[in-house]
């Protein structure tokens, strides 16, 4: 069984002008099981991570990234975007079950 | 061995004589007098990921804290915030006091066995695991509540035989290799034990991210790691010997401003 896919966490930044090119900064909860460790008892614990990350700006992917296993848990993601309009942002992560978490964020310029 | 027993019991008889005259145990002096933070022990690379709460994954704990101190859980219908309102209020410097001395059961409990009586006690819940996610994350999220506070805890009056048990676990020789706490964090800090730099094993930190463990650990996990690195048999989290050493180890930081979430290797 998957380890769930915890609270995401997204930051944009609070003021942004029409034009600017901004970082967007995401933070998932997740065990990043490497599939190369073993319990107590000797057996291979699963291979359990996030294989994909995908954003979208208004429906338009914008920003996508496979995972290897080396990474550690709790994966960080930072991306730049160059911002001309307002629109939704929207992130998905994906584990090795297909299963995935969505979060949605407002980009609003000033 | 046996002359240094000796002058040992000397230096006690003079120890009682004074606390006589003054009619109280006498102030204990700490080893280090200006302690300094794991902190100035750590890599510039693990203090970037510390110093930005975007970046410090202990905030997930802290996050899901906050949720659970607003869910109402067992019996008594209530939640944390029942009774204790607005966390950034009145959990204001209650971690830079922890562990205390509570009057009414008449000894000394730490942050994780306060939550665990509030639960069992008021709620009417089930304690949660010491150092599991759930606990871990309640106390980050009230330890968040006191950062940069300086840890002032209280050893006097009644909660000083606590503390007293606390150091004599701290300077009891143990395990194989026959090792105080301080023959590493008193007598070698600043040096490299193997891949480690030896810091002065202050608390003010705790509860800290390890990415070693890839999660945020208790105090008392840390030093069962540190029984086991000596060899020794460590005794249980949530006892009265960790109970006892954690009060002794938050006076040997007073001073130190709360740090927690840390992050360290
Ligand atoms: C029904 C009321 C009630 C509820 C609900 C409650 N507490 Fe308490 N809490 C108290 C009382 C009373 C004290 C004083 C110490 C004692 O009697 O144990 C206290 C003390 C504390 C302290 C020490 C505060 C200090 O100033 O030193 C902490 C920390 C704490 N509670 C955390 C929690 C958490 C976390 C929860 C939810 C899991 C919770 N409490 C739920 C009544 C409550
Ligand atoms: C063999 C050496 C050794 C001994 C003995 C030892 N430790 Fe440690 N301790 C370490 C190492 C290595 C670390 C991780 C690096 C550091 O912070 O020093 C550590 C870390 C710590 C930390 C965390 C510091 C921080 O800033 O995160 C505390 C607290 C601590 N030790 C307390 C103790 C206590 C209490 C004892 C006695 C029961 C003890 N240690 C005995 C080696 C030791």
């Amino acid at each position: 069984m998957a380890a769930p896919i915890g609270q995401p966490r997204v930051r944009l930044p609070a003021q942004v002008r029409a034009g600017e090119i901004i970082e967007i900064r995401t933070l998932i909860s997740h065990v990043m099981e490497t599939g190369q460790r073993r319990d107590q008892a000797g057996n291979v614990i699963p291979r359990d991570i996030i294989r994909r990350f995908e954003a979208k700006f208004e429906g338009e992917l914008v920003f996508a990234m496979d995972l290897a296993p080396a990474i550690s848990a709790n994966p960080y993601i930072a991306f730049q975007f160059k911002a001309e309009r307002p629109g939704r942002f929207e992130f998905t992560w994906t584990n090795d079950a297909g299963e995935s978490r969505t979060a949605t964020q407002d980009l609003r310029l000033a | 061995m046996r002359r240094a027993a000796l002058v040992g019991i000397g230096a006690a008889a003079l120890v009682a004589a004074v606390a006589l005259a003054q009619g109280g145990p006498p102030e204990p002096q700490r080893q280090i007098p200006n302690p300094m933070s794991g902190r100035h022990f750590a890599t510039p690379e693990t203090l970037a990921i510390q110093d930005d709460d975007f970046l410090n994954p202990a905030f997930l704990w802290v996050e899901e804290g906050e949720e659970a101190w607003n869910r109402v859980e067992g019996t008594s219908g209530q939640s944390c915030a029942s009774c204790h309102q607005d966390a950034r209020e009145t959990m204001r410097g209650v971690r830079a006091r922890m562990p205390a001395y509570h009057p009414r059961l008449q000894r000394v409990v730490t942050l994780e066995q306060q939550v665990n009586i509030c639960r069992t006690e008021r709620m009417g819940a089930p304690a949660l695991p010491i150092d599991s996610r759930p606990l871990n994350a309640i106390t980050t999220f009230i330890a968040l509540q006191s950062r940069g506070m300086p840890v002032n805890v209280d050893i006097s009056g009644p909660a000083r035989p606590f503390f007293d048990a606390g150091e004599r676990f701290y300077n009891t020789r143990r395990g194989q290799l026959d090792m105080r706490c301080g023959s590493c964090h008193e007598d070698n800090y600043g040096r490299y034990l193997r891949a480690d730099l030896l810091s002065q094993g202050m608390s003010n930190g705790f509860p800290t991210y390890r990415l070693k463990e890839q999660r945020v650990i208790s105090l008392q996990f840390r030093l069962q790691g540190c029984v086991n690195d000596v060899r020794g048999e460590a005794p249980p989290m949530g006892g009265e010997e960790f109970t006892n050493l954690e009060f002794y180890l938050a006076w040997r930081a007073q001073g130190l401003p709360v740090e927690s979430p840390s992050v360290r290797r």
